[in-house]
C-alpha cells in the first residue's frame, strides 16, 4: 500500500491521492510537442472545441425534443425554436456545427495526407481518425433524420435503402433497420437512440484511441524530420528553449491552438448568426410527408462526393464504387508504398500531383453530387468517379517508384 | 525559417470558399428558377409570355418530331403521325388560350382607364353581398369579406376578378365549361364596363388606408381562408378558441376539418399550413409566388390572390413572425457575441504572442 | 507445464462460454430490432372483394398509402380496351381495378366521378379512365398497382402474387 502523509495543502491532499503534477506532467507540461509546426495542427484542438459546442448544445435540445412522428417537428420548430428561451440558439450552434466539424475533419485529413502523418508508425492514428469519421457520418445521419422535415424523411428513406444491396434485393435488411416498410416511428425512435447514446460513445471512446495513438509516435511536423525527444525535451528543460526543437503542449503549444481557435470561433460565429442557410436546407423546413416526394433529394454537402460515386453507375456498380469510396481512405497507410514520410512537396512530382489532383477532384465530386443528374453535370460526376477510383488504384504504383529522399 | 503560415491559410480558404460557392449559390441557381418581382401590376404581361413559351415549346418538339418522321420506319411513323396530331392540337388550344388572355387584359386595361363612381358603384355593390360579407356560404372556399378589398388588392385585380375570375388568378388551366369556377357567374350579373369600374371605386372608397393595415390583417384576409398557420393559432375558419369543455374543442375542430374537405375538393389537396414557410421557402420565393404562383410552380391550382406589394410585404412580416420569431433577438445576441468573440480572438494572439517569445 | 496447459485449456473453455453468452444476447438483440408484429400485420392488407359493389370506388389503406377498389360492372368490362383489360385484378370470377390512389404526376388524390367513370386530379386537370390508364395528360403513367396475391375471393395487398408479377415485367406497373 502506497504511503500516505499527513496533507500540508488541499492540493496536496488530492496529489497524494490521484497524482495530479504527474498527470498534469503526462498530459500537458511535459508532452512535447514538435516546434515546426503551422496552424494546421490546431484543428486537432478546433474539433475538440467544435465536439464540446455539439456536445453542450445538444444536451440543451434534448431537453426539450420530442422522438415522436407527431409532435418531432413542432417540438423542434415550434418548442426550441420559438418558446424555449434561447431554443433557436443552441439549434443554430448544433446545426452549424454539425455542418462545420465536416469541413475541419476534411482540413485536417487532408493535412494528414499532405505531410505523410499516417507512416512510420502513425498508421494508428491514420486508422482512428478514418473511424471517427465514419462515426461522425452515422452521427450526422442520424441527427438529420430527428427533426421529422421533408428531407428527414427522404434522406432516410434513400440512405437505408442502399442497405437492399441493388440487385441483391435485401428488402428484410432494409425493413429491419427501419424497423417497419417505411421510415416511421420504430426508425425515429431507433434513430434518436443511435444519435444520443450509442454513437456518441463510439466517438468518445474513438477520441481516447485517437489521442492515444499519438502518444508513442508523437506528433508529425512540417519537415517530416524524425525527433529525438529526450534530447530536445532536455534542452528544453535546461533553458535553452530557442534552441530546443520541442515546445512543451501546455501552455507553449496551447496558446497557439487557443489563437486558432479564437480566429475559427469568430468565423464560427458569423455563421451561426448571419449565415446558417447551408447547414439547415430550407426543404426540412416542410414536415415529413411520405406521399410527397421533395423535387431535389440531396444529402448535406459533406456526403456529397461519396453520393455521386455513387449516382452515376447502374444500381449495382453504383454501390461497390460507394462501398470502395467509403472504405478506401482507411488503407492509405498501406497503399502508399514510398519509403518517405515527409510533405508531399518534397516527395517528387507524382505524390505531390497526386494529391492537389484528389482534393480537386473531391470538391468536384461534391458539387456535382448536388446538381440535378442531367448533362453536363452527371457526365462530368461519372468522368470524375473514374477518376477518384484510377487515383486510388494508381496510388501503390506510383508511389513505390519513388525514391528516398 | 521562412513563414508558409499565410500561404497555407490562403490554400485553405481558397479550397473552403470553391466547394462553399459550388455547392450554396451555384448549386441553388441551378436547382430553382430565378424569378423578379414585376411590381405586382397584373397587367398579364406574365401570363401571355407563359403562353407564348408553351407554344414555342410544342411547335419545337412538333419540329423534332416531324424531323424524325422522315426517315423512320413504317411501324414508328404511324407513331410519330399521331404524336405530331397531337401536337398540332395542342398548338391550336394554347393558341386559343393565347387570344383569351390578350383580350381578356386588354379589357381590363381600357376598364381601369374609366374613372368609377363610388356612389352607383354602392348600389351594384349589394349584388357581391349576396355571397361575400358573411353570407355563412362555402364554395370551395369562404367567398371572403370585401369591406376592405379595396387596400388589400389591385384595381387591376379587382377588375379582373369581376370581368372573369379565372383569367385574373390564371387558374384557366384548371377550369372548363363543365367546371366552372365557383365565382364565374359574377360576369353575368355586373358585366359593363361602368358597372365593373363603379363597384370598384366604391370598394377602394369604403376600405381604410393601407397605413392601418396589420400584418395579421393581410394574412387572414387574403391568405388565411384556405391556409392555416398552425404556430399563430390560426385555422382556416379564424383563431383558434379555448374551450371550457373538450365537446366544445372537438366541435370545433370537426367544423374546420370539414371545411377542409370542402377545400381538399376544390383545390385537389389541402392547401399547406404555412407555419414555417419563411425557412422553408424564403422571403423572395414567397413574395414573387404571391405575386404569380404559376411562375415557381408550373400548373399549380393555387389561384393568384392580386394584393398589393403592400399587402405582400405585409404578408410576408407575418410568416417572418409566425416561422423565424426571433430573429431581432438573434441580430441582437449575434452582434454581440461577435463582440466578444473578437475580444477573445485577440486576447488568446495576446497570450500566445507573450509565450512565444521565449520559443523563437 | 501439465498445470499451465491444464490453466489454458480453462481458459479458452471459459472464452468459449462467454462467447456463447455472447452470441446469445446478440441474438437477443437483433430480434429487438425486427419490425413488431403490429407493424408487420399493418404491412398486409387483405380485402375481402366480396363486399364491393359495381361502380362504387371505396378507398382502403395500405403501409400509408390510399389504396382505390372498384368493382367493374358487366357494361364496363365489355367496353374495355386490350390496355385497360391487362390492368384489371380478377377474383372469383369479378373485375377490380386495384391502384395506389395517388396521382402519378406529382401525388395528389383524384376524385372519381360515378356518372363519367373517370378519375379527374383537381390538382393539375389529369385524368384517369376507370382502369387507372391515364387519359388525359399531365400524369406520365397510369396509377400504379401495389403488389397483390389473389387467394380464394380475398386480396392481399403487401404479398406478391403470379398475377402481380405478370404485370410488372410487362411494365403496366412500376
Amino acid at each position: 500500500m502506497a504511503k500516505f502523509t499527513k496533507a500540508t495543502s488541499i492540493k496536496d491532499w488530492i496529489n497524494q491521492r490521484l497524482a495530479i503534477e504527474k498527470v498534469e506532467k503526462v498530459m500537458g507540461s511535459e508532452y512535447w510537442i514538435p516546434k515546426n509546426i503551422n496552424f494546421l495542427w490546431a484543428m486537432g484542438m478546433v474539433l475538440v472545441i467544435t465536439f464540446v459546442l455539439l456536445l453542450v448544445s445538444g444536451i440543451f435540445l434534448l431537453m426539450y425534443y420530442q422522438p415522436n412522428i407527431d409532435t418531432a417537428f413542432y417540438s423542434v420548430n415550434y418548442t426550441i425554436m420559438r418558446d424555449v428561451d434561447f431554443g433557436w440558439l443552441w439549434r443554430h450552434i448544433h446545426g452549424v456545427a454539425a455542418s462545420v466539424v465536416f469541413l475541419i475533419i476534411y482540413i485536417h485529413m487532408f493535412t494528414g495526407i499532405y505531410y505523410g502523418s499516417y507512416k512510420k508508425g502513425r498508421e494508428m492514428i491514420w486508422l482512428s481518425g478514418m473511424l471517427l469519421l465514419v462515426a461522425f457520418s452515422a452521427e450526422a445521419f442520424s441527427g438529420y433524420i430527428l427533426p421529422w422535415g421533408q428531407m428527414s424523411y427522404w434522406a432516410g428513406m434513400v440512405i437505408t435503402n442502399l442497405f437492399s444491396g441493388g440487385s441483391l434485393h435485401a428488402d428484410g435488411l432494409v425493413e429491419w433497420i427501419r424497423g417497419d416498410y417505411v421510415p416511421a416511428q420504430a426508425f425515429l425512435s431507433r434513430f434518436f437512440m443511435l444519435h444520443v447514446l450509442l454513437i456518441p460513445l463510439a466517438i468518445l471512446g474513438l477520441i481516447g484511441l485517437h489521442f492515444a495513438a499519438l502518444r508513442i509516435p508523437h506528433v508529425n511536423n512540417q519537415d517530416g524530420e524524425e525527433i529525438d525527444f529526450d534530447a530536445e525535451s532536455k534542452k528544453y528543460l535546461d533553458g535553452d528553449k530557442k534552441g530546443s526543437k520541442v515546445i512543451r503542449f501546455a501552455n507553449d503549444f496551447m496558446s497557439k491552438d487557443m489563437m486558432v481557435a479564437g480566429i475559427y470561433l469568430v468565423f464560427f460565429f458569423y455563421l451561426v448568426f448571419y449565415n446558417y442557410g447551408f447547414a439547415m436546407d430550407p426543404v426540412n423546413f416542410d414536415p415529413a410527408d411520405g406521399l410527397k416526394t421533395p423535387a431535389h433529394i440531396y444529402p448535406e454537402w459533406y456526403f456529397l462526393w461519396s453520393y455521386e460515386i455513387l449516382r452515376p453507375f447502374s444500381i449495382d456498380i453504383g454501390l461497390i464504387a460507394f462501398a470502395f469510396a467509403q472504405g478506401i481512405f482507411l488503407g492509405l497507410p498501406f497503399l502508399d508504398r514510398s519509403p518517405n514520410a515527409i510533405a508531399a512537396n518534397r516527395r517528387g512530382p507524382a505524390f505531390m500531383i497526386w494529391f492537389w489532383l484528389m482534393l480537386t477532384n473531391m470538391i468536384v465530386l461534391t458539387a456535382m453530387g448536388k446538381l440535378p443528374p442531367e448533362d453536363p453535370y452527371s457526365t462530368i460526376g461519372y468522368w470524375a468517379a473514374i477518376l477518384f477510383i484510377v487515383q486510388w488504384l494508381a496510388l501503390p504504383i506510383i508511389t513505390s517508384y519513388e525514391k528516398k529522399v | 525559417m521562412k513563414n508558409k503560415e499565410p500561404l497555407i491559410l490562403a490554400v485553405v480558404v481558397f479550397f473552403s470558399l470553391a466547394t462553399y460557392y459550388l455547392v450554396e449559390p451555384y448549386a441553388h441557381h441551378i436547382l430553382h428558377k430565378d424569378v423578379e418581382s414585376k411590381g405586382f401590376v397584373y397587367d398579364g404581361s406574365d401570363d401571355i409570355l407563359e403562353v407564348e413559351n408553351i407554344i414555342s415549346g410544342l411547335q419545337k418538339t412538333k419540329l423534332e418530331k416531324e424531323l424524325e418522321y422522315k426517315d423512320a420506319s413504317a411501324d414508328e411513323k404511324q407513331k410519330l403521325k399521331t404524336a405530331i396530331i397531337t401536337s398540332e392540337n395542342d398548338i391550336a388550344i394554347q393558341k386559343v388560350r393565347l387570344e383569351k388572355k390578350q383580350t381578356f387584359f386588354s379589357d381590363v386595361a381600357r376598364i381601369a382607364k374609366i374613372k368609377g363612381d363610388a356612389v352607383t358603384g354602392e348600389a351594384i355593390f349589394a349584388t357581391c353581398s349576396g355571397c361575400h360579407n358573411d353570407a355563412g356560404i362555402v364554395m370551395g372556399t369562404i367567398p371572403p369579406s370585401l369591406d376592405n378589398a379595396g387596400v388589400y388588392y389591385t384595381k387591376n385585380y379587382l377588375i379582373g376578378i369581376i370581368k372573369d375570375p379565372v383569367m385574373i388568378s390564371n387558374v384557366d388551366h384548371k377550369f372548363s365549361v363543365e367546371n366552372e369556377h365557383p365565382m364565374a357567374s359574377v360576369k353575368y350579373m355586373v358585366s359593363s364596363d361602368e358597372d365593373i369600374a363603379n363597384v370598384v371605386a366604391y370598394m377602394q372608397k369604403i376600405a381604410i388606408s393601407p397605413e392601418k393595415v396589420t400584418p395579421k390583417m393581410a394574412y387572414e384576409n387574403t391568405c388565411g381562408r384556405c391556409h392555416s398557420v398552425v404556430y399563430e393559432k390560426w385555422t382556416q375558419l379564424g383563431t383558434t378558441e379555448k374551450f371550457k369543455h373538450k365537446k366544445d374543442t372537438l366541435a370545433a375542430e370537426i367544423k374546420v376539418l370539414e371545411y377542409e374537405d370542402s377545400l381538399k375538393v376544390y383545390m385537389g389537396k389541402l392547401p399547406p399550413d404555412l407555419s414555417m414557410y419563411i425557412r422553408s421557402r424564403g422571403e423572395h420565393f414567397i413574395s414573387t409566388f404571391i405575386e404569380n404562383p404559376q411562375s415557381q410552380l408550373e400548373g399549380t391550382s393555387m389561384p393568384r390572390v392580386g394584393v398589393t406589394a403592400d399587402t405582400a410585404d405585409k404578408v410576408v412580416e407575418y410568416l417572418k413572425n409566425a416561422g423565424d420569431t426571433k430573429r431581432h433577438e438573434r441580430e441582437e445576441i449575434g452582434r454581440n457575441v461577435m463582440i466578444y468573440i473578437v475580444i477573445f480572438a485577440l486576447f488568446a494572439f495576446l497570450w500566445k504572442r507573450e509565450i512565444w517569445k521565449d520559443l523563437h | 507445464m501439465r498445470d499451465s496447459s491444464r490453466r489454458g485449456f480453462m481458459g479458452k473453455a471459459f472464452g468459449a462460454v462467454a462467447g456463447v453468452g455472447a452470441v446469445a444476447s446478440l441474438f437477443a438483440m437483433k430480434k429487438t430490432w425486427d419490425p413488431l408484429p403490429s407493424v408487420k400485420a399493418a404491412g398486409f392488407t387483405t380485402l375481402d372483394m366480396s363486399a364491393y359493389n359495381e361502380n362504387e370506388l371505396i378507398t382502403e389503406k395500405w403501409r400509408g398509402k390510399p389504396i382505390f377498389v372498384l368493382k367493374k360492372s358487366a357494361e364496363m368490362i365489355a367496353s374495355q380496351t386490350p390496355v385497360q383489360q391487362e390492368r384489371d385484378v380478377i377474383v372469383d370470377g369479378s373485375h377490380y381495378m386495384v391502384a395506389i390512389g395517388l396521382c402519378t404526376h406529382l401525388g395528389c388524390i383524384p376524385a372519381y366521378n360515378t356518372d363519367k367513370k373517370d378519375f379527374l386530379c383537381a390538382c393539375h386537370g389529369g385524368q384517369f379512365d376507370f382502369s387507372g390508364a391515364v387519359a388525359k395528360v399531365p400524369p406520365p403513367r397510369g396509377l400504379d398497382i401495389p403488389p397483390f396475391k389473389v387467394d380464394g375471393n380475398k386480396l392481399v395487398l403487401g404479398e406478391v402474387g403470379p398475377e402481380y408479377t405478370k404485370m410488372k415485367e410487362s411494365g403496366i406497373t412500376l
